[in-house]
């Protein structure tokens, strides 16, 4: 029997329509975010997603003519639980990337599956250097910032610019304080300075006394990295034991983020540290993200805020370049990578060969405006690298930064 | 002087022997038992990954009951052993390079000899002081798995333990494989806990959860049974952290702090002391009920204490002893 | 010289706090022999209620009142009407703490999100005192003070007080001190009350100095645990002694080696608990 023409035709066309609609996908880009919802690190967890949140909005939850889903999923803070989640993410609800992770040990947990599984990751926050340096994570695309980042123009400053000769160091005993102790001990010292004292403290200690009594009282400075509430108690205690009035305190970005300063009292004033971003940064990109973020979350932006704020820029960045094709991970991953979006509340960014940022570094002292303290920016240090001046080469002779 | 009645840690009582399951347990059993043996090759990944948890957790939630449930002894600090043998096999596997049996019999070992070395101090102790210097222990195997840095790695843990396939050289890729294995060992260890806890030695245990005095003045050395019972439930603790090790691929300071033995502590007593299967019911439940809660609900902490406030109200003996005689 | 007096003050300052803490949980356990894995929560809904009341009546000492009573409340409550039901019977009663140990944390958390904070210095104990060379904060001298009252108080009333006998009576042999009439389950109450208030009080003492944050719950319970073991469980004596080893060892350890600040709180109550698990003046 002769197969009618119309049938035949027919037969084309439905081909056609099925190929062509598996080529411009309509269903929603689904995006799967991994934070800590429950426990010590709620809050900054919450922030994190809440700078998320307000991007979405301001794009009306739409790249690249699709619509977006996000999906949170609670990491508790805890790398086993985040990496069962990274799976539900992967396997149950079908994302096409991922983004999140707050501290180095869900960062590292979650590497190797990423890679693995290869499919993209965007890191706001983590900060763990060697994820950008030795590792050589291929899927993940880090829009953050390396914990001694900052720290190796702000050891130059120290010395040069502040004048100091000798300092003391305190931070808490993890990886993230020694790898922002690292970096500026290492610039500071080949600048001629020297670290006199150097203290780590557990992470869980909140009682400084045994610590702030043992700093000699003839040091220059004192080099402090703490957060969250531990950054509030040292504050506190370090004017308690008479300090504040007597030796100058600088510290790591951290130490004075906008999620702790405004819980903080005099005692904050004058601090001077060094961070990718300062909520009273001076710039109509910054100006439009902070008033928004506070009119909506009634908080000043941190730069936990601000991490996916810009992270989420990125993603969209990527998707618009990719006119919504996200099924095609490699793809999405080379358009992270190559994406270079604008307007960023930060300054300028774009990544470098190793995945890391390259990006303004900003020097800041606590002061209060309008009755309200801030990190004021008194020095811009411009496109800053994670090995700072040194060759890519020559920094990773050197071991990574520990105790 | 031996403690009032009232000071002594009470729990459920299995009986001399086996008590008959009745037809709702038995239906329990056996649609779990399908579901774990015959489920995962139809299951998604995340499914099979799940269950694979619930499998490691029943391990380690049964190598508790024997010291909790059988002997009396409540343990506030038995994760660290799981913890310890995961930790082994991290180092031996990354910092040494050591072959998978290496590894294997690495992490066992160890939890075990450390078990063996606190037990000698802490086999004497009983009730809440036992509960007391088991978190005490606890935490300071926690706070050297933080501090030892050179070794442990400090709070970014241990990466880059190879998969299982990787490092037997056996064809086990992929999750439903990895699922097998686990349920393998589980069926092993629940067989010979089943063994032992049927012995003359595990009703010994019994007598002495049940009355320690008169286990005494029979002539048995409840010393060494306390003893024995912590270091045999060490010992299969280590197991289930060997495996744990291995599925997550690395270890972290997380594994052996107060809150994981807190919440193995809540599976064995929750699931129904003394029985083995209450426990592993436990674990399963609350791997669970953590997962899928926290998927709908940022909430899901409050849910969840909620939950245990009712369970113990409702079965205050766990829910597998529900409705047995004391 | 300076740094011996500095550290020797710190110590009392750290007894101070941990009297306060362990002194509610010493006491719920000599009555009832329930190990309250609430009790850090206590400590934390202390100065979180506190705060809400501080910032907007100014007052620390009204801040303190409603804190005890609120949290007091609650652990009669939870006493009465939730741990009471299983008598005799310690591990469900102590499964049960924990339960409510994680409504309270995840309940703090909906009521006052979880940013950290720290409470106000009351009026004129903000600054230092400087003798010499030795630089001290005059709010934790004060701490010290009102820790050492509180202890006073409660040894009163445990020793010289009709209440105090009674509850003694309870603590030695509770069914005795049934039949001679004294109501138990309203005194047990009431002491499981006290102790939260204790903490709730404790909670406020060290709120300018330590503030409150998610996770000081069980970031303080480890603490109020070793206090108790090393003196001693139910003894009101053994609770200031043990605070004073603690705070002690764990000031100077942590001073002179600085490497093992992890292990300065829990190695000594390994120590007490292998060698003499009752502690230094509990009893069997």
């Amino acid at each position: 029997m002769r197969t009618p023409r119309s049938a035949v035709i027919a037969t084309a066309l439905l081909i056609a329509g099925v190929l062509l609609s598996a080529q411009t996908p309509t269903g929603p880009i689904k995006i799967g975010f991994l934070v800590p919802v429950s426990g010590p690190y709620a809050q900054t967890g919450r922030d994190i997603l809440n700078g998320f949140l307000l991007l979405l909005d301001e794009i009306g939850y739409r790249a690249g003519g699709r619509e977006i889903e996000l999906i949170v999923e609670d990491t508790e803070a805890i790398p086993a639980v985040a990496l069962t989640k990274a799976r539900k993410l992967l396997e149950s609800d079908q994302v096409h990337l991922m983004a999140g992770g707050l501290l180095s040990s869900t960062g590292y947990a979650l590497a190797s599956f990423v890679d693995s599984m290869q499919v993209p990751m965007v890191y706001p926050v983590v900060s763990a250097d060697d994820l950008t340096q030795r590792l050589g994570t291929k899927w993940i695309v880090r829009t953050s910032y390396t914990g001694s980042q900052p720290n190796h123009p702000f050891g130059e400053y120290a010395y040069e610019t502040l004048g100091y000769r000798t300092i003391a160091t305190i931070a808490l005993d993890y990886s993230f304080g020694w790898e922002s102790v690292g970096g500026f001990q290492r610039t500071f010292e080949e600048a001629g300075g020297r670290i006199t004292q150097q203290m780590w403290t557990p992470v869980s200690v909140h009682d400084f006394a045994p610590y702030l009594a043992q700093i000699s009282r003839d040091v220059d400075a004192v080099y402090a990295l703490f957060l969250g509430r531990s950054t509030l108690q040292f504050m506190r205690q370090y004017q308690e034991y008479g300090l504040k009035d007597r030796i100058p305190l600088i510290g790591a970005g951290p130490t004075t983020d906008e999620h702790a300063l405004p819980f903080m009292g005099d005692e904050a004033l004058d601090v001077v540290t060094a961070l990718h971003y300062s909520a009273a940064l001076d710039t109509p990109a910054n100006r439009a993200f902070a008033g928004a973020y506070r009119a909506r979350y009634n908080k000043l932006a941190s730069y936990y805020a601000e991490s996916m704020y810009s992270g989420g820029k990125w993603v969209v960045a990527a998707i618009e370049a990719l006119d919504g094709r996200v099924e095609d991970r490699a793809a999405l991953l080379k358009a992270l990578q190559d994406a270079k979006p604008e307007g960023l509340p930060r300054g300028p960014v774009e990544l470098d060969a190793y995945g890391n940022p390259l990006e303004n570094v900003y020097v800041r002292r606590v002061e209060r405006v309008n009755g309200e303290l801030q990190n004021t920016v008194i020095h811009t240090f411009p496109r800053v690298s994670q090995f700072w001046i040194y060759t890519p080469a020559d920094y990773l002779a050197q071991p990574l930064y520990a105790r | 002087m031996v403690a009032p009645d009232a000071a002594r840690v009470r729990l459920a009582s299995s009986g001399p022997g086996s008590i008959p399951l009745n037809a709702w347990r038995l239906a329990v059993v056996l649609i779990l038992g399908v579901v774990f043996i015959a489920g995962p090759p139809l299951f998604s990944s995340y499914w099979v990954g799940l269950l694979t948890q619930m499998v490691i957790l029943a391990i380690l939630a049964m190598s508790l009951d024997i010291l909790l449930g059988y002997t009396g002894l409540p343990s506030l600090g038995h994760a660290a052993f799981f913890g310890v043998a995961a930790y082994a096999v991290g180092v031996l596997a990354t910092s040494y390079g050591a072959g998978f049996w290496t590894c294997v019999v690495g992490g066992l070992l160890i939890g075990t000899l450390l078990s063996a070395a606190f037990g000698l101090i802490l086999a004497h102790v009983r009730d809440v002081y036992f509960l007391m210097i088991t978190l005490a222990l606890g935490m300071i195997l926690w706070g050297l798995s933080f501090r030892w840095i050179p070794v442990t790695g400090g709070d970014n843990g241990i990466s880059g333990i190879p998969s299982l396939a990787a490092h037997t050289g056996f064809p086990l890729e992929g999750p439903v494989a990895f699922y097998y294995v686990t349920l393998l060992v589980f069926v092993v260890c629940a067989g010979l806990m089943t063994l032992i806890v049927r012995s003359p030695f595990g009703l010994t245990l019994r007598g002495i959860r049940e009355n320690e005095g008169r286990m005494k003045s029979l002539g048995f050395n409840t010393w060494l049974h306390c003893y024995l019972s912590y270091v045999i439930a060490g010992a299969f603790a280590s197991v289930a952290g060997v495996v744990w090790a291995y599925y997550n691929g690395f270890v972290s300071p997380t594994y052996l702090d107060l809150t994981a033995s807190s919440e193995l502590f809540l599976m064995v007593t929750l699931g129904g002391p003394a029985t083995l299967v209450g426990p592993v019911l436990g674990a399963a439940a609350i791997v669970l009920l953590k997962n899928v809660m926290s998927a709908y609900t940022a909430r899901w902490l409050f849910i969840l204490g909620v939950v245990y406030i009712v369970a113990i109200l409702a079965a205050p003996k766990g829910v597998w002893n529900l409705g047995r005689r004391q | 010289m300076t740094y011996l007096i500095t550290q020797t003050l710190n110590g009392l300052f750290s007894a101070a706090l941990l009297f306060l803490i362990a002194s509610g949980l010493t006491l719920t356990f000599g009555v009832m022999r329930i190990v309250n894995i609430a009790h850090g929560s206590f400590y934390m809904l202390g100065v979180y209620v506190a705060y809400s009341v501080i910032l907007r009546t100014g007052s620390l000492l009204f801040g303190a009142l409603v804190a005890m009573i609120v949290v007091g409340s609650a652990g009669f409550v939870m006493q009465r009407f939730f741990l009471r039901r299983f008598g005799a019977d310690p591990l469900p009663q102590m499964m049960m703490t924990m339960g409510f140990a994680l409504l309270f944390r995840d309940g703090a958390l909906m009521i006052w999100g979880g940013d950290p904070f720290t409470l106000q210095y009351p009026p004129g104990l903000s600054g230092s005192m400087e003798v010499g060379e030795v630089v001290f904060p005059l709010y934790r001298l004060f701490v010290i003070f009102v820790a050492a009252l509180v202890g006073t108080a409660l040894w009163i009333v445990n020793e010289k007080t009709l209440i105090g006998a009674r509850l003694r009576a309870t603590v030695d042999d509770p069914e005795m001190a049934s039949a001679t009439g004294i109501n138990i389950a309203l005194l047990s109450g009431l002491v499981f009350a006290v102790g939260a208030a204790l903490a709730a009080f404790g909670g406020v003492m060290g709120g300018p100095i330590l503030g409150g944050y998610p996770g000081i719950d069980f970031d303080l319970l480890p603490l109020a645990f070793v206090v108790v073991i090393v003196g001693g469980m139910g003894s009101l004596k053994g609770a200031v002694v043990g605070s004073i080893v603690v705070g002690m060892i764990d000031n100077f350890g942590k001073a002179l080696v600085p490497e093992l600040s992890y292990f300065t709180l829990f190695a000594p109550m390994v120590l007490v608990l292998a060698i003499r698990p009752t502690g230094l003046y509990g009893r069997a």
